[in-house]
């Protein structure tokens, strides 16, 4: 008994190492005094401070951050309303075509999903001149097709798990059919909504390959960057950007678990105090 | 037969709808690509009674309704509602409202804003609405919970919110689906009562959908009975128990043992029956219709026999033994093999303290069985 619980608990502190020492290590590099990444020469807060003077990152941090609300924004509504057709439209003419073009970027390499969206671009520009320049525009288009499918199957599945028969008491009780999706059904699936948002943001921020193939002279996202500057060698100032990328995300995960928790402990209650009632 | 049956007692469907009549099915039949799941029905629901369709799963009831609510049209016939053609209105403009089986409640709202959804639509004040869903909360009694949300409330507390919201609008017809089907047995029966005060204090019409042939007898004024997309019979549940037009309807409410048979004699009602598997002729009496020689199918409801040790001087009597018995107190169960062979049922109240338990008869036990030539159902089929 005590010798295999020994065994669980090492194979569960190396799985853990495997997964946190590169992030500890970066975090911890991040404060080294020396120019030399993997060289400790004593403790510094000077590549911060370098970070927030360096225009060229908080160019790239501006324009990521742009580009993943708009490009989240427009995924989330053409997504949400794809959901909801696959949900509540069990027969239409070319369902099946319809779900498997909207799924497909989900399974397709991202390489190929780069590169035929750049040769689009390409043609198109040939065809109605339009557009004349890669850049912002280009990205965020490449950034709602891939990010939609991630949208779709959330709110897909919390169409599913929904009732139907509430949207049909809504019409049952005088409701035209946008007054349902305006009262019922969007209220009931806005937590779907809301994390199919945050999901697409996160993927537009950290996108790398369709980024690059999309991307044009003078507009380099936060990702980008980073890749560029990894390439002539790890410096710590790049390390201290990434050690800020983590904390902020750490604190988004830190307070939406709260804040979940917290719901589910009302509910809890909740749900004991409908059980007196019923004593 | 299953044609006079599915007219019902208002008459044919070319008569103009007498005044009572709230709602006119007229030869509707739903089909699904290939499955026809409503065929061919036509029925009379009169204003302000309660109509329960009843039937198994998968007899077309509940399509039947969600027609009615306007969720499916009919592929064939007509629905009228007061005297006004239902093809082509919409579920959100018929003054038709429903009481989901799942009740669906909207979990984001409040009780009170659950009982108010359908007010929106309705030219009132604040005021008015606001009044309009204080009587529907005293209705069901359930002031004290108007703010909590669905899922703060009990099983028997939903249901009630669910009929409050379907009868805000005060509809000209409530369609209940399976309306007590999600409670536990002892609130099922509580709650059947309050539903028939309730729809005597507001006097809507309620249609009714069940699969439970006790619910359907209690809350029902009339009920149909519905087997395979078809209307089996239409009539008060006194009519369907003791004056069944089908072996279906017979076996489907209450017990009945049936026997194979022909007719041997006519006199005016009165009919005699030779009955192979009770190896003797019954005498019994029913409409107009049958003929000499004609087959027939007898049915017996258990209760309608006397089972007795000495033979009795009634007009038809069979000797049998007591193969089963079941006891339950107040009253018992047995089935009694014929002499031929044949099981009947037979009920007895365990009206005196005689012997140890109180039984007419004991397993194995040579008893009379009789009957008056009035209980026999007769079916012509």
């Amino acid at each position: 008994m005590r010798r295999r619980s020994t065994f669980l608990f090492t194979v569960m502190a190396f799985g853990f190492a495997f997964f946190y020492v590169p992030i500890l290590s970066m975090i911890f590099f991040s404060f080294n005094a020396s120019r030399l990444a993997t060289v400790w020469g004593g403790f510094s807060t000077k590549w911060y401070a370098a970070l927030f003077r360096n225009q060229q990152v908080l160019d790239a941090l501006v324009l990521s951050l742009k580009i993943a609300l708009l490009s989240a924004t427009c995924a989330t509504i053409l997504g949400t309303m794809a959901g909801i057709a696959l949900a509540r439209f069990r027969r239409f003419r070319g369902r099946v075509l319809f779900s498997g073009l909207v799924t497909a970027p989900l399974i397709m390499p991202e390489v190929i999903t780069g590169i035929s969206t750049l040769m689009f671009f390409i043609l198109l520009a040939d065809w109605v001149g339009w557009p004349g320049s890669r850049g912002f525009t280009t990205i965020t288009l490449a950034h709602i097709t891939f990010s939609m499918v991630f949208v779709t199957t959330v709110v897909h599945a919390r169409m599913l798990q929904a009732d139907a028969a509430i949207e049909e008491a809504a019409m049952d009780l005088g409701s035209r059919p946008w007054q349902v999706l305006k009262d019922i059904t969007l209220p009931v699936i806005s937590p779907a909504i809301l994390s199919g948002w945050l999901l697409a943001f996160t993927i537009s921020l950290d996108d790398v390959v369709i980024t690059s193939f999309v991307t044009g002279p003078g507009n380099t996202t936060l990702p980008l960057l980073i890749w560029s500057k990894v390439k002539l060698g790890v410096t710590p100032d790049i390390n201290a950007l990434a050690t800020l990328i983590v904390l902020t995300v750490g604190a988004g995960v830190l307070i939406a678990g709260i804040l979940l928790q917290r719901a589910e402990r009302r509910r809890e209650r909740d749900m004991q105090l409908a059980y007196r009632a019923n004593q | 037969m299953r044609a006079t049956a599915a007219e019902g007692p208002a008459g044919t469907a070319a008569t103009p709808a007498p005044a009572d009549v709230l709602v006119r099915i007229e030869d509707v039949t739903k089909r699904f690509g290939s499955f026809t799941a409503v065929s061919g029905v036509s029925l009379d629901i009169r204003r302000g009674e309660i109509f329960g369709l009843l039937g198994g799963s998968g007899c077309g009831k509940t399509t039947l309704l969600r027609m009615l609510a306007g969720f499916e049209e009919p592929s064939a016939g007509r629905i009228l509602l007061d005297g006004q053609d239902m093809a082509g209105v919409p579920p959100y403009a018929r003054p038709i409202h429903m009481m989901f089986q799942s009740y669906a409640l909207f979990p984001h709202m409040t009780v009170e804003r659950n009982i108010g959804y359908g007010l929106k639509h309705e030219r009132m004040t604040e005021a008015q609405r606001r009044d309009r869903v204080r009587e529907m909360l005293d209705l069901v009694q359930l002031a004290p919970f108007a703010g909590r949300k669905p899922h703060q409330i009990s099983g028997g507390q939903r249901q009630r919110v669910a009929l409050a919201r379907a009868l805000a609008r005060q509809p000209k017809l409530l369609l209940l689906d399976e309306p007590l089907a999600a409670l536990d047995k002892k609130l099922r029966e509580a709650t059947q009562f309050e539903l028939m005060n309730i729809q005597a204090r507001t006097g809507v019409t309620f249609v009714v959908v069940t699969h439970d042939q006790d619910e359907a007898m209690t809350l029902s004024d009339r009920i149909a009975v519905m087997d395979k997309g078809r209307v089996m019979q239409v009539g008060s549940p006194t009519e369907i128990y003791e004056y069944p037009t089908s072996r279906f309807t017979a076996g489907f409410i209450g017990m009945a043992t049936f026997f194979e048979g022909r007719v041997q004699g006519v006199d005016g009602p009165s009919l005699r029956i030779d009955l192979p598997e009770t190896g003797t002729v019954i005498e019994a009496r029913a409409a107009a219709g049958l003929a000499a020689g004609q087959a027939v199918t007898v049915a017996l409801r258990p209760e309608k026999i006397a089972i007795s040790r000495d033979r009795p001087a009634a007009a038809n009597a069979v000797e049998g033994t007591v193969q089963d018995l079941g006891y339950f107190g107040k009253d018992s169960l047995y089935r009694i093999r014929l002499a031929t062979g044949k099981l009947v049922l037979v009920h007895a109240v365990n009206a005196r303290r005689t012997g140890a338990d109180g039984r007419v008869a004991d397993w194995e036990d040579r008893v009379w069985l009789s009957f008056d030539p009035e209980a026999a159902i007769v079916l012509a089929e």
